[in-house]
């Protein structure tokens, strides 16, 4: 056991290369015996992701999910903020200049309707669950946008713990919804296109939660909509504890 | 040479991480405005220019090609470092806040496509058909 331990801990990104290929391998065996190619092979290595991630973090407690398992801790490092966006920017090779201007102007109104609407829902079911206090109510407003914006607000304008953690939860519940649920709507909502790709990216703002359902939707996709997504996590802690928190402490 | 390519790559992800970051200075924000995006740009351009054909074409290009490639297993890596555990513990009220939150998005995602390029719905509407 000692052996196993020693070499899987000294050579952990090595392993993370080799168990996510292994699961990618099954994921894609799978999709093609079992749904006949309905189901995108890299959707299911994601969600056997997010279930391993379920049982890394309640048998460990931690809070980077499979990779707080020390024979997994180089998943922490290759699925890391670094690796993900060297990734994505390697992805933006091959993109048209003419794409991306044509989507340019419906991109960035996408970004800000996006924060406003999310902010707007998580908020009003602030409202529903009893919550009368402004900054409670801006904290899960701004949770809504993503689970970035959410304690960026809330530390800004002095909202609890509790809510701050809330507020985290809801971004994550967010984040991981539209990792699972883009390639299930992808055909209802035309996201078959760079244009409406943009779009979906600055609406949805959670990169992690947009990267992989693109990538579990069409591949192709994925550099336009990481490229308005990226920009949406900075639009979320501009405006929510300014104009968004005045616009609530206004209202209650 | 390989390198080159995965150097390219490299510069334009630290150049657009510096100028998300002085972004969000300026803007008196706690966070990285864009960097992701704009260092994409800067790839994009570069792949477009012909004075930096030798670091986007051949070898080179094909260091940028491998970390392309090696996006999917980097998305899988960073599912099974999610704290699901904490989203499921979040309780009834994180639940809904952040389901309805996706819902309404999802739904807006046809509305706006179409405010930006009154094509595209046509342009569906025929490969459908």
């Amino acid at each position: 056991m000692d052996i196993i331990e020693t070499v899987f801990l000294r050579n952990s990104l090595v392993v993370a290369f080799a168990v996510i290929g292994v699961t990618i391998w099954i994921s894609y065996f799978l999709a093609d015996k079992l749904t006949n190619g309905r189901i995108h092979g890299s959707a299911i290595a994601i969600a056997l992701g997010l279930v391993a991630a379920y049982f890394g973090g309640v048998a460990t407690g931690g809070n980077t999910g499979v990779a707080d398992v020390a024979l997994f801790s180089g998943i922490g490092l290759m699925g890391g903020g670094m690796m993900r966006d060297f990734a994505i920017v390697a992805a933006a090779f091959g993109v048209h200049l003419s794409e991306l201007k044509k989507a340019g102007l419906a991109g960035v109104i996408s970004i800000f309707a996006g924060v406003i609407v999310s902010f707007v829902v998580g908020a009003a079911i602030a409202v529903m669950f009893g919550y009368t206090d402004a900054a409670a109510i801006t904290t899960i407003g701004a949770g809504a946008v993503t689970y970035i914006v959410g304690p960026v607000t809330g530390e800004a304008i002095g909202a609890t713990d509790a809510v701050i953690t809330l507020s985290v939860a809801a971004g994550l519940v967010k984040s991981i919804l539209v990792m699972i649920g883009t390639p299930l709507v992808a055909r209802y909502i035309g996201l078959d296109n760079p244009q409406s790709a943009m779009v979906f990216g600055g609406l949805m703002g959670t990169t992690s939660g947009v990267a992989a359902g693109l990538a579990a939707t069409d591949p192709k996709l994925v550099p336009y909509g990481a490229m308005t997504a990226t920009f949406y996590t900075g639009v979320g802690c501009l405006l929510g504890p300014s104009i968004l928190y005045f616009l609530v402490s206004g209202i209650f | 040479m390989i390198v080159f390519g995965v150097a390219l790559l490299s510069i334009c992800l630290i150049l657009g991480m510096l100028i998300g970051e002085a972004l969000g200075v300026l803007l008196g924000v706690d966070a990285n405005v864009g960097g992701v995006g704009i260092a994409m740009l800067f790839l994009v351009f570069a792949s477009n220019s012909d004075a930096l054909k030798a670091l986007t074409q051949g070898a080179a290009g094909d260091g940028i090609k491998f970390w392309s490639a090696m996006y999917i297993p980097i998305v899988v890596a960073m599912a099974a470092r999610q704290n699901v555990a904490a989203a499921v513990d979040g309780g009834v009220l994180a639940l809904v806040a952040g389901v309805a939150a996706v819902v309404v998005s999802f739904a807006l995602v046809p509305i706006l496509s179409k405010l930006g390029n009154p094509k595209t719905p046509s342009f569906d509407s025929e490969e459908a058909s």
